[in-house]
């Protein structure tokens, strides 16, 4: 069966899934449950499989990207027509099978990891219902259909971070991620009404071609496609997490682990990067909104990592971890880079999600303790989790031969090569990379070296279920491979990733030759002695003594986040909260409408008042008044007949 | 022929009794008969007219209002008789109150 000609097919299975588990759910069993979150998903992978295969035939064949319209959704006679169109090039390929892939693995391990929970079905049904909105959002041909994919995972993050909804943190993390979330979709939305009024389309491709043949901003020019991808990129700040809308992401830790490994580390969060990567041809046409994305991804990079750095809850570490390296790939996007940013995306969702999972077995073993300082010497206990997680450590790190080492090393090549602010940009990352393998390797120590500090005889630690560590495994073993494509390029042969993306990126890329091939050499010499430098530090600091010195000055500072939320608190939150209260409340809503309304009814029980004298229950003063009333009439209807000129001569 | 106008003068005449006699009688049964009064003075305004004009709408509308007097004199008189029965009483001025 042509799998791309019904492409819809691919989406379409999770939602059904959602719906079944959603309504008949809460009456199956676990069992029954199980199949149809694992099935849908499953066959949906299978689908994405076939259907690009089938687009690499295609694209064999034509040379360009496979878009079908399938239904007209929004039709405004002539002027507009958004319609439910799929689009497939190599890009969507890349997210596609990142998503089912590690949306598949993330189900399997779920079903390990919810096993005891309340609400199994409904947290089924939730993650389900997301796999279907992050498919619409990676498939979509036009903006509108990626912004129903982009709000709908919003919605599904929403709930599953408040997935333990009695938990008032958890409810309060949600809804916090919710509103974050709207702040960025503000600006998302008018960055497509801009497009829309600039290009009468938001077709993916008439847009980008009649974009393409634009003349570019210059630097510093705040031209209509500079604003738009700004607007674009505000969007993109909130569902990606960057400064200054990054406060919502490690908040939603609240969620269960196998959510924050699918929806807050792997998939939804790189929506941003997505949708930045496929606007390319509108980013490069507007080099002050590039200055912006890369200057604001690395300096996300750098600072979420130095919170990092002194976190002691190990799913808030990865949290921040996640924000850093979402850094980076919009640093990568910011310099030009769009495919090294694509490259990172894929291999971060794998060793991020295996490391949020690695993190969620240990909780699971430790009955729920999420406290890094209470853990210590697991190594030995868990034995598949541990190197699992090593893995997914080594990786992120940067130590060839895993997977981060060769995305982070394009990023950084390409920062380098950047003109004018790229090595100051670079020095930047590569700092970020310095406490990343820090902040990681210290996660390690306190995690699984040394002796316990809890009490052995009240936790009892054990070794999850196979269908936890089989996802881990397969992601283990991707993280160590998935960077792959890129390494024949260190011994003069192609990066396989970048040539892949390159019909998508066409020209954009930056240029290779002898020279920056041994710049590149050169440079991740550098990255790993950095990998190196923070794994030895952390070594130092946590390998023997780990007691928990007092919290002062820096450490301090770092620990309660720069105190950011704080900071939103009184500058943004209080006075919106004061304004809503004093003014929009007490004022407007109590002095001004229910004044109106209230002095309306209080108005007609006076004039009732003055006037229920007239009914005196008389009846014969009735008839007077009805005959009195009768006259008028008469008077009003017959005068002007009686006097034509006062009506200007009637007849 | 008689003229129109006799007709009218009487027809006003009639109504003018009804209304004074609504006014100022105290028996409801005199103020149901000046209500028939004034329906009926109107009906004769309305035969006039229509022989006037010689056209039969004026009679068609008599022969309605005929039905609606009829209607009307079954209603008031049920409201009669029961209000005469709790009231013990057939003077208007003691039915100023809607419960007894």
């Amino acid at each position: 069966m042509p799998i791309l000609e019904n492409l819809w097919i691919i989406p379409l299975l999770p939602l059904l899934g959602a719906i079944l588990n959603g309504l008949l759910g809460a009456k199956w069993s676990k069992n029954l449950v199980n199949s149809v979150a694992l099935g849908s998903t499953g066959i949906s992978f299978v689908c994405a499989i076939e259907a690009v295969r089938e687009f690499l035939a295609y694209y064999e064949a034509n040379h360009k990207a496979w878009v079908k319209p399938f239904f007209d959704w929004i039709v405004a006679y002539n002027d507009a027509r958004f319609g439910f169109d799929l689009q497939m090039d190599q890009l969507t390929v890349v997210m596609l099978l990142v998503v089912t892939g590690v949306g598949f693995l993330i189900h399997i391990y779920s079903t390990g990891y919810m096993a005891h929970e309340e609400g199994y079905y409904r947290f089924f049904s939730y993650l389900n219902l997301f796999m279907f909105f992050m498919l619409i959002l990676v498939l979509a041909a036009n903006y509108v259909l990626l912004f129903v994919g982009w709000e709908g995972v919003g919605l599904c993050s929403y709930l599953l971070i408040g997935f333990y909804f009695f938990k008032k943190s958890a409810a309060d993390a949600g809804k916090k991620a919710f509103i974050v979330n709207r702040i960025g979709d503000f600006g998302f939305m008018l960055g497509m009404f801009l497009l829309f009024r600039t290009f009468h389309t938001l077709d993916f491709n008439p847009l980008f071609a009649q974009a393409a043949t634009m003349q570019p901003d210059a630097m510093g020019q705040f031209g209509t496609l500079t604003i738009a991808c700004l607007l674009l990129f505000m969007g993109a700040t909130g569902k990606s997490a960057q400064i200054p809308l990054y406060v919502w992401l490690p908040d939603a830790m609240e969620g269960p682990t196998p959510v924050s490994a699918l929806i807050h580390a792997a998939t939804m969060v790189t929506a941003g990067v997505y949708v930045v990567a496929r606007s390319h041809v509108l980013f490069t046409h507007a080099p002050s909104a590039m200055y912006v994305v890369a200057i604001i991804g690395c300096a996300t990079a750098f600072f979420a990592a130095t919170i990092g750095l002194v976190q002691s809850d190990v799913k808030k570490v990865l949290a921040y971890s996640t924000v850093s390296q979402l850094g980076y790939m919009f640093l990568a996007c910011g310099v030009g880079a769009f495919g090294a940013g694509i490259f990172h995306l894929m291999t971060h969702a794998f060793f991020k999600a295996l490391l949020f999972l690695s993190a969620g077995s240990v909780i699971h073993a430790m009955g729920g303790e999420q406290d890094m300082w209470h853990m210590g010497g697991l190594g030995k206990k868990i034995r598949i989790t541990f190197y699992c997680m090593l893995c997914g450590t080594i990786a992120i790190a940067g130590f060839p031969p895993f997977a981060g080492f060769f995305s982070k090393d394009a990023i950084l090549f390409a920062a380098f090569q950047h003109e004018p602010a790229g090595k100051v940009l670079y020095v930047v990352g590569l700092l970020a990379a310095i406490l990343t393998s820090f902040y990681m390797f210290r996660l390690i120590w306190l995690t699984f070296a040394g002796e316990p500090r809890f009490d052995e005889h009240k936790v009892h630690v054990h070794e999850s279920p196979a269908t936890m560590t089989a996802p881990l495994s397969i992601l283990a073993v991707l993280s160590l491979v998935g960077g792959w494509f890129a390494a024949p390029a260190f011994w003069g042969g192609k990066d396989y990733f970048a040539e892949f993306l390159s019909p998508v990126f066409s020209g954009e890329e930056v240029a290779g030759g002898d020279s920056a091939h041994q710049l590149e050499w050169i440079l991740s010499g550098v990255a790993v002695l950095a990998a190196a430098a923070g794994l030895a530090v952390a070594w130092r600091m946590y390998s023997k003594s780990v007691r928990r010195g007092p919290s002062t000055g820096l450490h301090k500072l770092l620990y309660n986040k720069y105190y950011v939320d704080e900071i939103y608190q009184a500058a943004i939150v209080g006075p919106l909260v004061w304004l809503s209260r004093n003014i929009l409340w007490k004022l407007v809503d109590a002095g001004i409408i229910d004044g109106t309304v209230n002095g309306v009814a209080h108005g007609a029980a006076g004039i009732g008042d003055v006037v229920r004298h007239a009914q005196s229950g008389n009846t014969r003063s009735y008839a007077v008044w009805v005959i009195f009333g009768a006259l008028v009439i008469f008077a009003i209807v017959f005068w002007p007949l009686l006097h034509p000129a006062v009506v200007g001569g009637v007849r | 022929m008689v003229p129109t106008s006799y007709y009218l003068i009487l027809s006003a005449i009639l109504f003018g009794l009804g209304v004074v006699a609504f006014v100022f009688k105290r028996n409801i049964i005199t103020i149901f008969m000046s209500i028939e009064l004034m329906l009926n003075s109107v009906n004769l305004a309305f035969v006039a007219f229509s022989r006037a004009f010689g056209k039969s709408d004026g009679e068609v509308f008599v022969l309605f209002v005929i039905v609606v007097a009829a209607a009307e004199a079954a209603v008031g008189l049920g409201i009669i008789i029961l209000t005469a029965r709790n009231r013990r009483s057939l003077n208007v001025e003691r039915v100023d109150l809607l419960k007894l």
